[in-house]
């Protein structure tokens, strides 16, 4: 270690594995460039955008002020492991594309790993507290509304409240108001 | 890659100890939301860097032998905030530490960070100052307690001599005995942003509800460090549960609170909103406490 590189033994979407990493490397960079998951994004790099938001021992972390070695011993998810064996997406990723919750797409992982974090704790959260445990990310493209009603379904969906989460689309959160007339 | 010139990982507190001692240029690096953020900005570049973050010794809240509430001070936001002696005890210090940043930055920053880069606009310092928080800090003399109000020194200096690490943050059993507090945090936007003043305050009442037995008010950037009230603390001292008892001790944060101007808010701003943080805050103290208004 104090020639600069250390091993770095953890574990990442389910599988042990081990590299020798650069000590002044973020977790950001040893993800992309180490182990090639590009679906953690350099967005920011100082911890404001969370584009580069992973799991790390269940919870969310910017893994871009994130000590890579500092993943020693941890367990570390990102998009790339919620692809099913079967090679199906999960059903959060299901109702982003579903609720047009997608457009550039650069923030789309990070959103997707804190929804993961958020629903599987099995709660049914109320439309303000979503929007707090969401809080941590930025997206230029969407306007929110559609990420929040793609991870409000998914919470409904799985707590078996079916009709609720169909309701949530026709109800229609974000209310057009009608155009304007030609003058 | 960040600038980093060396980095040494501590396995112990005792470890710690010493490579800040083979090391006396490196800097104490927890869970990096600040100097991981200064050194992309250029004005940690290039540092030493002696991280603590692995030290799990350090995480977790208790209440130790001699009662007081001992947390950590690696313990991050979000575990601070759920936890259940916190919640017990002194929730309003996880209501407030649950203000900072947005989600993914409370899973990172760490309490004994907070307080330790001394800045006045950290959400957790003025709760701690508030319920007179006692520092712990060990280093190569062994452990010493410092009162919060004397680890603040000044802007950004803390009372940590060199190859001194902070340990834990205790709350003294006669702190929270009975005691219930709120925190207001006033800012421009819900989330990733910081205070533009924050009050916290915190009420003992009388056995029968209808006095105020002690009251504390603690402050962040209403001076360059947090701070307390004490004029409005003494005059409530003792003195009826009533609507002008509050107006006075709101309208008195003002012998105390001495904010400036910046770029993000005038001193005439922040002095009056001190006030009007101050009123609500003790009140809501005062609900939570089960007291009740009389005249």
């Amino acid at each position: 270690m104090d020639n600069g590189y250390k091993v770095v033994h953890c574990t990442i979407n389910g599988k042990k594995v081990e590299k020798v990493v650069d000590v002044r490397a973020s977790l950001t960079d040893m993800l992309r460039n180490d182990y090639r998951l590009t679906s953690v994004k350099k967005g920011c790099e100082v911890g404001e955008c969370g584009a580069c938001t992973v799991i790390i021992d269940g919870e969310g972390f910017n893994s871009c002020i994130y000590l890579a070695v500092w993943a020693e011993g941890k367990e570390i998810w990102t998009v790339e492991g919620l692809i099913s064996p079967e090679g199906e997406l999960s059903d959060i990723q299901e109702a982003f594309i579903e609720e047009g919750a997608i457009q550039c797409g650069f923030c789309s992982p990070g959103f997707i790993m804190t929804s993961w974090e958020i629903l599987k704790s099995g709660k049914e959260y109320s439309d303000d507290e979503l929007r707090k445990l969401l809080s941590g990310h930025l997206c230029r493209c969407t306007g929110y509304e559609n990420i929040f009603r793609a991870v409000k379904k998914t919470m409904l969906r799985r707590l078996g409240k079916k009709k609720e989460a169909e309701k949530v689309n026709s109800q229609g959160i974000t209310e057009y108001p009608e155009p304007m007339p030609f003058m | 890659m960040y600038d980093i010139k060396a980095l040494y990982e501590a396995e112990s507190v005792q470890h710690a100890i010493e490579l800040l001692q083979e090391h006396p240029e490196a800097q104490i690096i927890a869970g990096g939301s600040d100097v991981l953020v200064q050194i992309r900005e250029g004005r940690r570049a290039g540092v030493e860097l002696v991280s603590i973050y692995m030290l799990d010794e350090l995480r977790g809240v208790s209440i130790d032998e001699e009662e007081n509430i001992r947390i950590g001070s690696l313990t991050s936001f979000s575990h601070i905030t759920n936890d259940p002696i916190i919640q017990k005890y002194i929730n309003v210090l996880g209501e407030a530490v649950d203000m900072v940043g947005g989600p993914q930055i409370r899973a990172i920053g760490t309490i004994g960070g907070n307080t330790c880069n001394g800045v006045t606009s950290a959400d957790s310092a003025s709760t701690l100052m508030a319920w007179d928080a006692v520092i712990e800090v060990t280093g190569p003399e062994g452990v010493r307690r410092v009162p919060i109000k004397d680890f603040y020194i000044k802007a950004k200096v803390v009372d940590l001599r060199p190859a001194e690490i902070q340990t834990a943050i205790l709350i003294p059993k006669e702190s929270y005995e009975n005691c219930y507090g709120h925190y207001i945090k006033y800012s421009m936007r819900n989330a990733l942003d910081i205070a533009t003043t924050g009050c916290s305050v915190n009420v003992k009442l009388s056995d029968d509800k209808k006095k105020f037995e002690r009251v504390r008010a603690g402050y962040g950037v209403a001076a360059p460090i947090p701070m307390r009230a004490t004029a409005a603390e003494e005059f409530l001292k003792g003195k009826k549960i009533t609507e002008k008892n509050i107006k006075e001790f709101s309208e008195k944060v003002l012998e105390d609170v001495n904010p400036r101007n910046s770029w993000r808010a005038s001193r005439a701003l922040r002095r009056h909103i001190s006030v009007v943080m101050a009123e609500r805050a003790l009140r809501e103290s005062i609900r939570l406490a089960g007291g009740e208004i009389n005249g």
